[in-house]
C-alpha cells in the first residue's frame, strides 16, 4: 500500500485524518473548537445525551463546523439496545445523520460496553440503515460477530475509557486488526500520543481520542500532538517494520563485502 | 442486581466506625504517607485522611483530589436545581425547617404549579431537576408524584427525587414513569443519634431509611445520592466514613448503578437547631479531598447550603454536581417569599452567574447531561 494516497474509508467514504476526536470534558466549547481544528480530524464524535438544541448558539453543536467534520453522534448513557436504538433515531430524526457510534455502558464506573447489548443494538440498527461504529470491548470474536452483523467498523478499547493508559489491549487488537474486513479504530484509553502511534503501528486503521486532549494543559497543542503520532504510527506501520533480533546486528555486516 | 434490601445494615455493623474514626483521629504522617500513595484506598486510608495529620497537609491532599477529580470527570460540571413541591411534613426531625410540629406556612403545589416552577428553571437553563418534599404520604402520595413527573416540561431530561423512602413497587413506578434518581441521605448512620433527632414520623426508621436506597436500585432507578448531615452527630468523621463505606457498598453491590454523595452541613433553619459539631471550613474541604481520593468516581454534590467563595474552590478540587440560583421553599422560582423554607441558602448568586464563574474558572457548565427516560 501506498502511504501517498491512503485514505481512511468507512462506508464508502474517504477520509484523509486518521484521528477522530471527541468533544468531552473540555473547559469551554470555544477550546474544544480549537482543537477539532488543531486535530486535524473529520470525524467528530459527540455524546447526544449533551446534545440540547434548545439552547440555540451555545450549544455544543453549534461549535462543530459540519461542513469540515463528519458528524458522529455517540450514543453514550444508553444502558440497552432499545436505549441505544432509540436515541440513534432521535439524532437522525433531528437532522444528524446516519452516522452512529454505538455505545451501551450500562456499567457507570467503568463504562465497560456491553457486549450482549451492543451486538443486539448493532443488529436493530444496521437493518434501520445506519452505518454503525460501534465502541466495543477488544475481543477478536465480538469484533467478528460486529462486522458479521454489518457494522462499518470495529471500535476496541485500548484501555478503560478516559483512563489515559495506553494500549493495554495490543495482544488483542494485534488478533483483531489481522482478522478484520472493516476498519479497526482502537477507542478509549490512549493517554499520550506515543499510544496512538503504538495503536497505529500494530496496524489500527485510526484511533479515537477524547480524555487526553481535552484534559491536557494544552488542549491544542495535544490535539496537534495525536495528529502528528497518529500519522508516524501509519506511515511505521505501511513501512513494514523491520523484525526484532535477540542480540545486536551490525548494520555494516564484517561480510558484506561477499553480497 | 438484586438482593434482600437491608444488606448495607450489616456491613454497616460490622466496619466499627468507632475504631475506624478512633484511627482518623490519632493516624500518624506515615499513615497519611501511606494513604496518599495507595492505589485503592478504602476507609483504612480514609480515615488516615481524616485525621489531624492530614489536615497539616491539606493543599498536598487538595492537589491530588483535582488531579483526580480531572482524570475522572474533566473540566466539566453538572448543574441542577431543586425544585421544592411541598414542605408539607409528618415527620418530626429536629434540624428541619419543615417538621411537622413547626408552625410554619405549608404548602403543596399542584402539578401545574410544578410545571410552572419547573419552566422558570428550564428558562434558566436547567435542564436536569430534583424534586424535593417534606414526608408526607398523603399530600405527596405516590400517584401525586407521577403526575407530578407527567407534568414536568418536555426539557426537563433528567428527574431525580428527595422525598420520602417507598416501597419497591413505588420506585417501579417513578422508574416506568422516567424518574433516573432517588436522593435519601441518611442524616447520621450514629444510629442512636439517629433516634435522638427524628423523633417521630417515617423517618424515625433508621434501618428503613438506610435500606431505601436499595430497595429504589432493586426497582431500576439508576442514580443514588447518598450523604450525611455533618454537625448532626458529635463525630463528623464516623459520618464521612460511613458515607464513603455505603457508597462504595451499593457500587459493588448494583453495578448499574450511578452514585452520588454529599455533605451538606447543617444551615440555620425555622427548627432554631444548633449543631453539636463544629466543622471548620478548613475541615469541611479537608473531608471533601479525602472523599475525592477515596470515592474517585463518585459524583460529589454541593447545594446552595454553602456560600460562594467556598463553593467556587470546591468546584477546582473535588465537586462535579452544583445547584445553583436555588430556592428552598415551595413556589419560591415564581413567587419567593410566599412559604416556609427548608434552610436558608448561602450562596445566593444566579444559575447565570455561577456557570460565569465556572467558565471563568476553566470549567464548562454542563446543564445537559443525559437524555429522557420520560417517553
Amino acid at each position: 500500500m501506498s502511504a501517498e494516497r491512503d485514505p481512511l474509508v468507512i462506508a464508502g467514504r474517504e477520509f484523509s485524518s486518521r484521528l477522530l476526536t471527541g468533544t468531552g470534558k473540555f473547559s469551554s466549547h470555544d477550546l474544544m473548537r480549537a482543537a477539532l481544528d488543531a486535530s486535524g480530524s473529520q470525524i467528530v464524535t459527540v455524546a447526544l445525551r449533551r446534545v440540547d438544541p434548545s439552547r440555540g448558539d451555545d450549544d455544543v453543536l453549534g461549535f462543530i463546523d459540519l461542513d469540515r467534520f463528519t458528524l458522529l453522534p455517540n450514543t453514550s448513557g444508553a444502558v440497552t439496545a432499545e436505549e441505544a436504538v432509540r436515541l440513534a433515531r432521535l439524532a437522525r430524526a433531528g437532522g444528524m445523520g446516519d452516522f452512529v457510534k454505538l455505545e451501551v455502558t450500562p456499567d457507570p464506573r467503568w463504562l465497560t460496553p456491553d457486549p450482549v447489548e451492543t451486538l443486539r443494538a448493532a443488529e436493530l440498527l444496521v437493518a434501520d440503515g445506519f452505518t454503525v461504529l460501534p465502541y466495543c470491548s477488544a475481543d477478536p470474536v465480538l469484533c467478528r460477530r460486529l462486522e458479521e452483523a454489518g457494522c462499518a467498523t470495529v471500535m476496541p478499547l485500548g484501555s478503560w475509557i478516559g483512563s489515559n493508559r495506553g494500549l493495554r489491549t495490543r495482544d488483542a487488537v494485534e488478533i483483531i486488526v489481522e482478522q478484520a474486513g472493516v476498519p479497526v479504530v482502537v477507542d478509549a484509553g490512549l493517554g499520550v500520543p506515543s499510544d496512538a502511534a503504538e495503536a497505529m503501528e500494530v496496524g489500527a486503521d485510526a484511533v479515537l481520542v477524547n480524555t487526553a486532549i481535552a484534559v491536557a494543559r494544552d488542549p491544542v497543542a495535544m490535539a496537534r500532538a495525536f495528529a502528528l503520532a497518529t500519522e508516524a504510527g501509519r506511515l511505521g506501520y505501511l513501512a513494514g517494520r523491520a523484525a526484532p533480533q535477540p542480540t545486536a546486528v551490525a548494520s555494516s555486516p564484517l561480510t558484506g563485502f561477499l553480497r | 442486581m438484586s438482593g434482600s434490601p437491608g444488606a448495607f445494615a450489616a456491613d454497616l455493623a460490622a466496619l466499627d466506625l468507632p475504631a475506624l474514626s478512633s484511627y482518623a483521629r490519632r493516624a500518624s504522617q506515615q499513615d497519611v504517607d501511606r494513604a496518599l500513595a495507595a492505589d485503592h484506598r478504602g476507609v483504612r486510608e480514609l480515615a488516615a485522611l481524616l485525621s489531624p495529620a492530614a489536615a497539616s497537609r491539606l493543599e498536598e491532599l487538595a492537589s491530588a483530589a483535582r488531579e483526580c477529580t480531572l482524570q475522572r470527570f474533566g473540566r466539566a460540571v453538572r448543574l441542577f436545581a431543586p425544585l421544592y413541591v411541598s414542605n408539607a411534613c409528618l415527620s418530626t426531625c429536629t434540624y428541619c425547617g419543615f417538621a411537622k410540629d413547626l408552625d410554619v406556612v405549608r404548602r403543596t403545589l399542584t402539578p401545574q404549579e410544578v410545571a410552572a416552577e419547573a419552566a422558570v428553571l428550564v428558562g434558566r437553563g436547567f435542564r436536569h431537576v430534583l424534586l424535593v418534599s417534606g414526608e408526607h404520604r398523603v399530600e405527596v402520595s405516590p400517584a401525586y408524584l407521577l403526575d407530578v413527573v407527567a407534568a414536568l416540561p418536555e426539557s426537563v431530561v433528567s428527574v431525580s427525587v428527595e422525598t420520602q423512602t417507598w416501597s419497591g413497587d413505588t420506585y417501579g413506578r417513578l422508574v416506568a414513569a422516567g424518574v433516573e434518581g432517588v436522593v435519601h441521605y441518611q442524616e447520621t448512620y450514629d444510629r442512636s443519634r439517629y433516634g435522638e433527632v427524628h423523633v417521630a414520623g417515617w423517618k424515625r426508621d433508621f434501618d428503613r431509611r438506610l435500606a431505601a436506597v436499595e430497595v429504589a436500585a432493586d426497582a431500576g432507578i439508576r442514580r443514588l445520592g447518598v450523604g450525611a448531615l455533618l454537625g448532626l452527630a458529635l463525630d463528623w468523621r464516623a459520618d464521612v466514613l460511613a458515607v464513603a463505606a455505603h457508597a462504595s457498598w451499593l457500587t459493588r453491590r448494583y453495578w448499574r448503578t450511578e452514585v452520588t454523595v454529599a455533605l451538606p452541613r447543617i444551615k440555620p433553619s425555622a427548627s432554631g437547631f444548633q449543631p453539636v459539631a463544629e466543622l471548620t471550613d478548613a475541615d469541611y474541604v479537608q473531608a471533601l479531598c479525602a472523599l475525592r481520593l477515596c470515592a474517585p468516581d463518585a459524583g460529589i454534590v454541593l447545594s446552595t447550603r454553602e456560600p460562594a467563595a467556598l463553593r467556587d474552590g470546591l468546584v477546582r478540587i473535588a465537586v462535579t454536581h452544583l445547584s445553583a440560583g436555588s430556592s428552598t421553599e415551595p413556589g419560591g422560582y415564581t413567587h419567593p417569599g410566599a412559604s416556609q423554607e427548608q434552610f436558608e441558602v448561602s450562596d445566593d448568586r444566579s444559575a447565570v452567574e455561577v456557570a460565569q464563574m465556572l467558565e471563568a474558572a476553566g470549567y464548562e457548565p454542563v446543564w445537559k447531561d443525559a437524555f429522557s427516560l420520560r417517553v
